[in-house]
């Protein structure tokens, strides 16, 4: 809609969930969302913050716009935004600029032209027209100059209104932003990053409920190569975009695999790796002040998955082991990967040699004693300190 | 870095960086258009034609210019088929996939591709292949040198019988691996056609060359302004082909000394390493032709890729002939045609004139270190029962 009429729209009015608002967390909500606004504004030129009551205002540059609307709307936290029209409250200009919203909406897609209402929210009561008054004048012109018909049950086009102390604001499109809750607001998780589908949207679910992450990567050179960490890294960077993933640790696993395929029992050695990853995300995560561990496992998905395998696993961690996707059918993850934009990446075709590390039939049932005894060869304290200690840390 | 990987991708040489630059600055006009500039630029593109005519003892007439090596074996085998009766196709089977995926294409068009394996040196035999061609056959495709093995195959035999045949066949020689150390003549090859990749000697990327035998007709892959005689149509990238010319003015000055130098240095690579390194072997017998700059070498029971990401650790970049287990890669189709395991790790090392003694000492030293790196864990004593 702003590219019909750029000069019309000069400001994004941001909507967050109106249902965390009765809690007494309401105000550290609103503040790490406006935190995060800013963050994810921070080099847009000319890009300002306000925050009329109970909505976030943002601007830009005007070549800016654009970049700023497709970046606001992947924060979390908020519900829904708006390009809107920002005219004096007066209430000439507010019936002004009604009928030219109207107007651009229109023009912009002909389809909206059947039938409209008019929907003012008056936050300052000083103004001295009532929301119903206004909603009849705007209405009025809007009708005279274009002919289209009100229909205030089932309208075509809602021309919004909302006057506030912050200023008055005029839109005609209500456009979905992600939802969630304010990353930040729940804690810090690190969350195991693989180049697979699943991992990645773990960590997007997690942080759209709140959680900042920071991704953890296990890298076994040389036999996974250069093009699979540069993959993890693209699929960071993806998400960073979501404020879903802030740095990602790469941690050195190659001499854990292979003191695991020397020593342990092989149908275990899937189970025996996971567990050690558990191990160095605690370390690591206990270093960053990280509250949980988030992983993409999926019920049943692959043999390491069972119930029975992942507590066996669990039960290496001291943190909170969260699995978002636990649930999830593949179609379902993938769909989701796609919305998120980390599908395609996921599916590049670097295989490398894994499978050097693969037992022909990994065991289904682990219990922790077997894993236990299996491990009573490894020293599994001063691997996992060692590979914890030696992580990089990389800005995605 | 030791750079042992000039078969995919060379460095640009010197003149054909500034002769690029240089073009792209002064010569900005379309060699189509009137004006003095335009002659200009048509004259420089006149030149480069020259330059890489020179290379083949071709006539400057008969180069015409493409994107590259792909679009020049994609020109001859389409441009010939879409013009000839004929249905059969007989080409080697360890032809470059831009011959093998364009034949294979043509088969749900009605043609029918005959592909003919090689021995177990990697050569195909000039007879079999001949068997193969009839009156119904329009095209044989065979390459000069073969991009993963190095072996020189017998094109002049073969485009010698099939002109004794009563219907000769179009014959296309694919030359881009063997440009930069084999003598090309393409009077003594007999061939009809030749396809040449400029980033495989030197040159710049994007751009490459067909060459046509005067009198032999070809139809274009698209249509256009009537650029290079009608058959490759859409303003010439005049910067890449004058580069390109440079750089096969400078592989033909010392075609001869390098190719003997280079030889000399793949064989002192693969003595030392077979030496050094126990289970090493040759992937091709001892003593098969092949080009100076191609070495392929064969593990038993080892996986590819690891070996290359241990050898890059060690600043090698080296190519794997075949692509372990990997599900995207498979193995190579010309391993697979001379019957190499697909649990062998097969390691591809291609030299150019950059190469120094120092490199291939270099290169054995961690290649001696990675084969041990990757041994000590496929093979450890483990309760494994795999490998």
């Amino acid at each position: 809609m702003n590219e019909a009429s750029p000069r019309l729209y000069t400001a994004l009015l941001c909507r967050y969930g109106e249902l965390f608002l009765k809690s007494g967390n309401r105000h550290q909500f609103e503040l790490q969302l406006e935190r995060n606004l800013r963050r994810t504004l921070r080099d847009i030129p000319g890009a300002t913050l306000t925050t009329p009551h109970g909505r976030l205002v943002v601007r830009s540059a005007p070549e800016a716009f654009d970049d700023m609307e497709a970046r606001v709307r992947k924060v979390f936290g908020l519900v829904s935004v708006s390009p809107v029209a920002c005219p004096p409250t007066e209430l000439q200009a507010i019936i002004d600029t009604g009928l030219r919203v109207a107007q651009a909406a229109v023009a912009a897609n002909p389809s909206l032209a059947r039938s409209f209402k008019v929907q003012t929210k008056r936050a300052v009561k000083t103004f001295e027209h009532r929301s119903y008054d206004i909603n009849c004048a705007v209405a009025d012109r809007i009708i005279r100059t274009t002919g289209i018909p009100v229909d205030v049950h089932n309208p075509t086009l809602t021309v919004g209104i909302e006057i506030s102390k912050g200023g008055s604001f005029v839109f005609a499109e209500v456009l979905p932003a992600p939802g969630g809750l304010p990353v930040g607001s729940a804690g810090r998780a690190l969350t195991l990053l693989s180049g697979g589908i699943d991992s990645p949207v773990a960590a997007y679910l997690a942080a759209k409920r709140g959680m900042a992450i920071e991704g953890i990567y296990f890298h076994s050179p040389p036999f996974v190569g250069h093009k699979t960490l540069d993959k993890v890294i693209s699929l960071a960077r993806v998400l960073r975009a979501w404020n879903a993933m802030d740095v990602v640790w790469v941690i050195p696993f190659t001499e854990v695999q292979q003191r695991i395929r020397e020593v342990c029992r092989p149908d275990l050695s899937v189970v025996l790796y996971r567990r050690m990853m558990m191990r160095i995300a605690d370390r690591l995560a206990d270093r960053v002040k990280a509250d949980a561990l988030v992983t993409g496992e999926t019920l049943s998905q692959v043999a390491s998955q069972t119930v029975r395998n992942m507590g066996t696993i669990e039960a290496a961690a001291k943190h909170l082991v969260l699995r978002p996707l636990l649930t999830y059918d593949k179609v379902e993850t993938i769909e989701l990967a796609r919305r998120i934009g980390t599908f395609d990446l996921s599916t590049l075709p670097y295989d490398d040699c894994c499978s050097l590390f693969m037992p022909p039939n990994p065991a289904t049932g682990a219990r922790p004693a077997d894993a236990l005894k299996s491990e009573e060869k490894l020293d599994v304290d001063a691997l996992a300190q060692e590979a914890a200690d030696a992580a990089e840390r990389v800005i995605p | 870095m030791v750079y042992l990987d000039n078969a995919a991708s060379t460095p640009l040489a010197p003149a054909a960086l500034h002769a690029f630059a240089a073009t792209a600055q002064e010569h900005f006009a379309n060699p189509s258009s009137s004006h003095a500039l335009g002659a200009a630029a048509a004259r420089a593109l006149a030149g480069a034609r020259a330059d890489v005519a020179r290379l083949l003892r071709a006539d400057a007439q008969s180069i015409i210019f493409t994107s590259g090596g792909t679009e020049a074996n994609a020109l001859a085998v389409l441009g010939v088929t879409r013009l000839r009766k004929q249905t059969r196709i007989v080409v080697s089977a360890i032809e470059h996939a831009s011959v093998l995926r364009t034949v294979e294409r043509l088969q749900g068009e009605g043609f029918a591709p005959v592909f003919v394996g090689p021995g177990a040196n990697g050569v195909v035999d000039a007879q079999e292949l001949l068997a193969h061609v009839d009156a119904n056959t329009s095209l044989v495709v065979l390459m000069l040198a073969n991009n993963e093995l190095g072996t020189l195959q017998p094109v002049d035999a073969v485009a010698r019988m099939c002109k004794q045949l009563p219907r000769p066949p179009h014959v296309h020689v694919d030359a881009i691996a063997a440009a930069p150390f084999v003598r090309l003549d393409v009077a003594a090859l007999g061939v009809d056609s030749l396809a040449l990749s400029a980033h495989k000697l030197h040159g710049p990327k994007g751009v490459g060359a067909c060459w046509l035998r005067k009198g032999v007709r070809l139809a274009p892959l698209w249509h256009g302004g009537g650029q290079e005689g009608g058959l490759r149509q859409g303003t010439e990238n005049l910067a890449g082909a004058v580069s390109f010319g440079k750089a096969c003015a400078a592989i033909a000055a010392d075609l001869h000394e390098a190719s003997t130098r280079v030889a000399a240095l793949r064989d002192s690579f693969e003595q030392a390493a077979l030496s050094a390194i126990p289970h090493l072997a040759t992937t091709i017998p001892a003593g098969t032709a092949r080009a100076a700059h191609i070495s392929s070498l064969r593990l038993a029971r080892l996986p590819a890729e690891p070996l290359l990401h241990a050898l890059q650790a060690r600043g090698v970049c080296a190519a794997a002939g075949s692509a372990c287990a990997s599900k995207s890669n498979g193995q190579s189709h010309v391993l697979a045609a001379i019957g190499v395991d697909r649990s062998d790790a097969v390691l591809r090392f291609s030299l150019s004139r950059l190469t120094t003694q120092a490199d291939i000492d270099c290169a054995v030293d961690a290649l001696a270190l990675a084969v041990a790196e990757i041994r000590q864990v496929v093979h450890a004593p483990s309760a494994w029962s795999v490998r």
